[in-house]
């Protein structure tokens, strides 16, 4: 079974008299260590996929396995120590708790999964150094540009060793550059950490950084690729073994 | 589930980052325990200062006085035409089975003098049986004796604040003092019983045989005549009896028919001091439940303010549900804030109620006693209130569902 595996998922929003379908029969399945990204327009459901992936909401129907578990039957306590142990979340609005440093901010996952303070000081310290902001530690939300909030964030959903990285727009709130650095090290974590990571974007140029490409339209699935890019590669290597080259 | 260092951290800091909020939040609680301290302290003392005059004015003490008084006190003549006579307290412990002592008494201000030293205080003539019933003991020498009273001997026992300002550091005993010009033998020092209740020093006296008093000393126009007789009845219960049997005892000695006035007055210390005991007593409870009203109004600014705060940190609350946190560790969170505002304004409270005792016993006549009990219950109190209203900001904080909290802006 496949690290994810979502079936007819469908999430329906009450609005006014009729309802409203934001997933409408959404289907997917992630191994371990793809990098996905999910595209689409305003409105068609992105987010809702994620929070159900992410195991914020569930759905109004369907099925959602996670690791071979299915958690779309499992109480919210129970969510809660699979968001802690299995998920880590990067948001667009980097969502850091305010007036609380860096480190503390790091700390934080650990805190609820019941990690010793030294050890957790200790492995925060490490989060902080990997996203390179080991000399911010102290700093507090607002004193840190966008990309250094953003890795803050980051650093905090990859501390507690979560195998798979969920992140809504983690550019949105970034220039170029900024998102460039943020999308670098994403690659990292997946190439060399091995994580598995579902990423939305808006963007062509932040997507391109992935190996998968799903679009959604209208809380549909409208197409699920390998990524260009990818594609090459793969045919490459295909070549490659059989020995062309 | 989250260890409870943590959690204790995480709320101290958020307390820590709204420090005048939380200052502010806790001044409630601190001067609602530091109210109830102090009105419970102030009461205690009122209680235990009454004791002090029961025990130090006798038990089960009647006081019979000649001359009348109407009940609404209007005419106050007690004591100042002499109506009663030692044969009087005679028939007393002699007809009234509720009585177990009398002591009759005498009294006049007068002039005592050893060598160049002088005072004036009240001189008592009194029997034997005075002494135990308004509770006097004999600090050296002797007290009053039935052969005093026999040979009309001028013998004088002296209360400590006479001593002192007769003789000093000397020692009285066996010394002749001038009582009213006529020489008198210091037999006796009284032990000191301080203050009354009053303020008055109790120790300002001099005990001289009773008949000594009347037919040497005091040149009365009234032979056998008593200014007062104290009575000490057999216990509680028969005070009342006593009251009654001597009301109809004297009536009838003195010849008062149906009709005539009593022309003698009787007070009961003891039941007196039992109802202001009383007063007190209720005092203390009605002061100690206005305190605790604002004991309870600080208990929902906690609520108010929690419940503001849990609105403010939304968003935070949102973060920490999606990175791990369950709803109890959210509840347990809130309520533990509450509680640290809660027993630091307890703490603080206890500080200031206690200090603001002493000052009180300080700067004023009142007596203060501050004991545990007050200080554990106000403090408890305290807590209870915490949880109490703690719980419900905790408990919406907790219901909160994550993607809404997320998105709370
Ligand atoms: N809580 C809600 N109540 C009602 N409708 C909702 C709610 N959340 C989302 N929707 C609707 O569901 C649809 C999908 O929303 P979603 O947030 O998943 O879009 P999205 O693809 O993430 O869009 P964007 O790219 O703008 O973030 C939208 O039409 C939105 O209006
Ligand atoms: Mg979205």
């Amino acid at each position: 079974m496949s690290l994810i595996e979502i079936k007819n998922l469908i999430k329906t929003y009450p609005t006014g008299d009729t309802s409203f379908n934001a997933l409408d029969n959404v289907s997917l399945s992630v191994e371990e260590g793809e990098f996905v990204a999910i595209m689409g327009a305003s409105g068609s459901g992105k987010s809702t996929c994620m929070n159900i992936l992410g195991c914020l909401d569930k759905p109004t129907s369907g099925t959602y396995f996670l690791d071979g578990i299915d958690v779309s039957k499992m109480s919210m306590d129970e969510l809660s120590a699979i968001r802690n142990l299995k998920l880590g979340f990067v948001f667009q609005g980097f969502n850091l708790i305010s007036r609380t440093s860096a480190i503390e901010n790091v700390e934080m996952p650990m805190i609820y999964k019941g990690v010793p303070p030294e050890e957790r000081i200790k492995r925060a310290k490490a989060a902080l150094k990997i996203v390179g902001l080991e000399k911010r530690e102290t700093h507090m939300p607002n004193q840190m540009s966008g990309g250094q909030q953003q890795r803050v964030a980051i650093a905090r959903a990859i501390v507690n060793d979560a195998p798979i990285i969920l992140a809504d727009e983690p550019t949105g709130n970034l220039d170029t550059k900024t998102s460039i650095e943020v999308m670098e090290f994403f690659v990292k974590l997946n190439a060399v950490a091995g994580k598995t990571i579902i990423l939305v974007t808006h963007e062509p140029d932040i997507a391109e950084y992935c190996k998968r490409i799903v679009r959604f339209k209208d809380g549909k699935i409208i197409s699920d690729e390998l990524n260009a890019v990818q594609k090459g590669l793969d045919s490459l290597d295909k070549v490659n073994s059989e020995g062309i080259l | 589930m989250i260890d409870f260092g943590s959690t204790f951290k995480i709320s101290l800091r958020s307390l820590y980052i709204n420090k005048m909020r939380s200052i502010l939040t806790s001044l409630g609680i601190i001067i609602g325990v530091s109210a109830v301290i102090i009105m419970l302290s102030i009461g205690e003392g009122a209680k235990e200062r009454i004791n002090k005059d029961i025990a130090s004015m006798g038990s089960n003490l009647l006081m019979v006085m000649s001359g009348s008084t109407t009940s609404s006190g209007v005419r106050m003549g007690s004591g100042t035409q002499p109506t009663l006579t030692i044969k009087d307290s005679e028939a007393m412990l002699k007809h009234c089975p509720s009585v177990l002592e009398v002591a009759p008494t005498v009294g006049q201000v007068q002039q005592l003098v050893y060598s160049n030293q002088n005072w004036s205080t009240t001189v008592n003539g009194i029997t034997p049986g005075y002494m135990p019933i308004r509770m006097w003991e004999i600090e050296s020498g002797r007290g009053i004796s039935e052969d005093d009273l026999k040979n009309n001997t001028k013998v004088a026992v002296l209360g400590s604040t006479v001593t002192t300002n007769l003789f000093g550091d000397m020692d009285p005993i066996n010394k002749t003092i001038r009582i009213g010009g006529m020489p008198f033998k210091v037999i006796g020092l009284l032990k000191s019983k301080g203050q009354n209740g009053m303020g008055q020093d109790q120790d300002d006296t001099v005990l001289i045989p009773i008949t000594t008093a009347q037919k040497k000393l005091f040149g009365t126009d009234f032979p056998g005549m008593v200014k007062h007789i104290s009575v000490q009845a057999r216990d509680e219960e028969s005070l009342e009896s006593a009251q009654e049997e001597i009301t109809e005892l004297l009536r009838e000695r003195h010849n008062l028919g149906k009709t005539k006035e009593d022309d003698f007055t009787i007070r009961n210390f003891t039941q007196m001091l039992e109802t202001a005991k009383q007063a007190s007593n209720t005092m203390a409870i009605l002061l100690g439940s206005i305190a605790s009203v604002s004991l309870l109004v600080g208990g929902i600014g906690i609520m108010n303010i929690m419940l503001v705060s849990v609105t403010e940190r939304t968003k935070e609350i949102g973060i920490r549900m999606a990175i791990g946190a369950t709803a109890m560790d959210i509840r347990v969170q809130f309520l533990v804030e509450a509680l640290l505002l809660s027993l630091a304004g307890g703490v603080i409270g206890v500080v200031v109620g206690i200090l603001g005792s002493k000052i009180v016993g300080l700067f004023s006549d009142m007596t203060v006693i501050i004991s545990a009990a007050p200080i554990l219950i106000s403090f408890g109190f305290s807590g209870i209130v915490g949880i109490l209203f703690g719980y419900y900001p905790a408990y919406k904080a907790s219901l909160l569902n994550p993607i809404e909290a997320l998105r709370y802006e």
